[in-house]
């Protein structure tokens, strides 16, 4: 018997030990190393220097507001974009379901950063899309489109819109139809019975979709550098030049930190507002 | 919005069975309409793909200069020509490479895990579920950034196996997951038939257990090596001087992107095409 006892132990121990080393650690490392001081030729010292978090966010609380804005702003557009897709697929898609599942995913197949590269050719001044329609004289000659703040969210909307599908997608095809039928025999209307019924059975689905946009799209840096020119930086564009390029590593991982402890915090108050406290049953 | 509510719930729910059994039925009434839901969806597939359709266009065009950007004719020499940079074609073996050990090592480790999540209860295991949450979870850039502050203070000099072990991390939650839901939905009697007939429990996990988890190993696996041939943030943290393809790409687009990277792009999106419709055939013969 106490063999058996041990197996699942024996089972978890490699990646438990992976995860440890190179997550765990890592987080915990940069902590630490946020709290020093020096340079990357004197060498770092362990001063406890909070100064650090001051200095990050007075310094760069111009970009860490305007990615929570551009990811929120994303984040909607999935939303908005992503339920009807869903939605339909799911009640509608009768034997291509899993066709249209595999076309969702397979812009995945194409590199994030090729396919992000591929917009800023599309949307060029005088490019493919918007050259023929100033040509005819349907839109301004000198309209531009890249380089803007749109652009940025709907490069951010385009790349992790899939994130939302997805999670809104499985829990409306595995709701049970005849709780909708109940809810016509009870006389609702279609738009009553998708508020009253259909909708709160899938906000799950919506939240996980929402923590799975939110995330990545207000940490990014790949759509605002392609897309967004030089006034529409975000935080990680910082973290990768403080980190890449500068070097300035202490105040690199305080800032590293205040994004990570920002996204805790609006995920938390999404989730009690929501009143989902199941956020974890719900991801994995 | 208005488009996938208004076409008739009723007709999903009128078929009994749920909505998963819905297949191909649908009510006189709908025939008659164009179904906007379905209009709607193409369209936003379409939106999907355009980038992709773009890249594939000008893998055939014949640019006047170093930009690939405006179409100036069809040609197939840069097909012919495909391995023209040393560099980029080095780029490429290591991001195939790097996806390879990924998908073993994270397969085997992410197996395992998902193995033990799925059958056994045992000490930790929340703080297992919340450790695999955190890592799916968590910025790239933050996970990037914390590897890298990481190799620095134990003055790990970063490359190509930093990358590998990387890739390996963030990779083995997805396919914990991918195998712990096929592992809930086995029945355990197959391995007690096993044991039974007296085969130890090494032989019953290789010859029962594997086989019939091999699905799920394989899609993980799969998902283990896109994940990690895509991979550009954490990559570039943790890289150093090795450039895989997503990272030369991302060097090459400030004097302009060679159509070589359209065609390696077109043939890996063939590789993942040719997938799916096997995938897609597989299942319809199940059926």
């Amino acid at each position: 018997m106490s063999n058996r006892e041990y197996t699942p132990y024996v089972l978890v121990l490699p990646a438990w030990v992976w995860l440890a080393l190179f997550f765990v650690v890592p987080i915990g490392g940069m902590l630490s190393l946020s709290l020093t001081t020096g340079d990357v030729i004197t060498g770092f010292q362990q001063s406890f220097e909070v100064g650090n978090y001051v200095d990050a966010v007075s310094t760069y609380w111009e970009q860490i507001v305007r990615s929570l804005f551009y990811g929120a702003c994303a984040t909607v557009l999935c939303v908005v974009i992503g339920y009807p897709m869903a939605y339909w697929i799911a009640f509608r898609g009768g034997t291509h379901k899993s066709t249209y599942l595999l076309l969702i995913l397979l812009p995945f197949f194409v590199s994030f950063v090729l396919r992000t590269i591929s917009w800023r050719f599309l949307l060029a001044d005088n490019g493919v899309l918007l050259g023929p329609l100033k040509s005819i004289g349907l839109i301004p000659a000198d309209l531009a489109v890249l380089n803007s703040s749109p652009a940025v969210i709907l490069g951010l909307a385009y790349n992790f819109l899939p994130f939302m599908v997805l999670p809104i997608y499985a829990v409306l095809e595995r709701m049970d139809a005849r709780i909708v039928e109940a809810a016509h025999d009870l006389y609702a209307g279609r738009i009553q019975a998708f508020l009253r019924v259909i909708l709160p059975v899938s906000l799950p689905g919506v939240f996980a979709g929402v923590l799975m946009t939110f995330i990545p799209t207000s940490s990014d840096y790949i759509n605002s550098s392609v897309l967004g020119g030089t006034h529409n930086t975000m935080i990680g564009n910082v973290i990768q030049t403080q980190y890449l390029v500068n070097n300035n590593y202490p105040i690199a991982s305080a800032i590293t930190f205040v994004l990570m402890g920002l996204l805790l915090v609006g995920i938390f108050s999404y989730a009690r507002a929501l009143g989902t406290e199941r956020v974890m049953e719900v991801h994995t | 919005m208005s488009t996938g509510v208004d076409t008739p719930t009723v007709s999903g729910g009128a078929v009994p069975g749920g909505p998963g059994a819905a297949g191909g039925t649908r009510p006189a009434r709908a025939r008659r309409r164009t179904d906007w839901g379905r209009v709607y969806t193409i369209a936003v597939l379409a939106w999907l793909f355009l980038p992709i359709l773009f890249m594939v266009a000008f893998s055939f065009n014949d640019p006047a200069g170093r930009h690939n950007i405006t179409w100036q004719g069809f040609t197939f020499r840069w097909y012919q020509d495909a391995l023209a940079y040393p560099d980029l074609n080095q780029a490429m073996f290591n991001s195939v490479s790097i996806a390879l050990l990924t998908m073993v090592i994270s397969g085997a480790l992410g197996t395992l895990l998902g193995l033990a999540l799925g059958r056994y209860t045992f000490r930790g295991k929340q703080l297992t579920n919340l450790v695999m949450f955190s890592a799916i979870s968590a910025p790239e850039v933050v996970v990037g950034a914390a590897l890298l502050s990481t190799f620095l203070m134990m003055n790990v000099t970063t490359g190509y196996w930093t990358t590998v072990v990387s890739h390996v991390m963030f990779c083995v939650s997805f396919v914990a997951i991918t195998v712990r839901a096929r592992v809930i939905t086995l029945d355990p009697r197959m391995e007690e038939a096993a044991r039974d007939l007296g085969a130890g429990p090494f032989t019953t996990f290789r010859l029962v257990t594997l086989p019939l988890l091999f699905p799920a190993v394989m899609s993980g696996g799969l998902l283990a090596f896109a994940l990690s041939i895509d991979d550009y943030i954490i990559t570039s943290f943790v890289s150093g001087d090795v450039t895989t393809f997503p990272l030369w790409i991302w060097g090459a687009t400030r004097v302009g992107i060679p159509p070589q990277v359209n065609v390696m792009g077109t043939l890996l999106f063939l590789v993942g095409v040719t997938l799916a419709v096997v995938n897609v055939i597989n299942s319809r013969r199940k059926r």
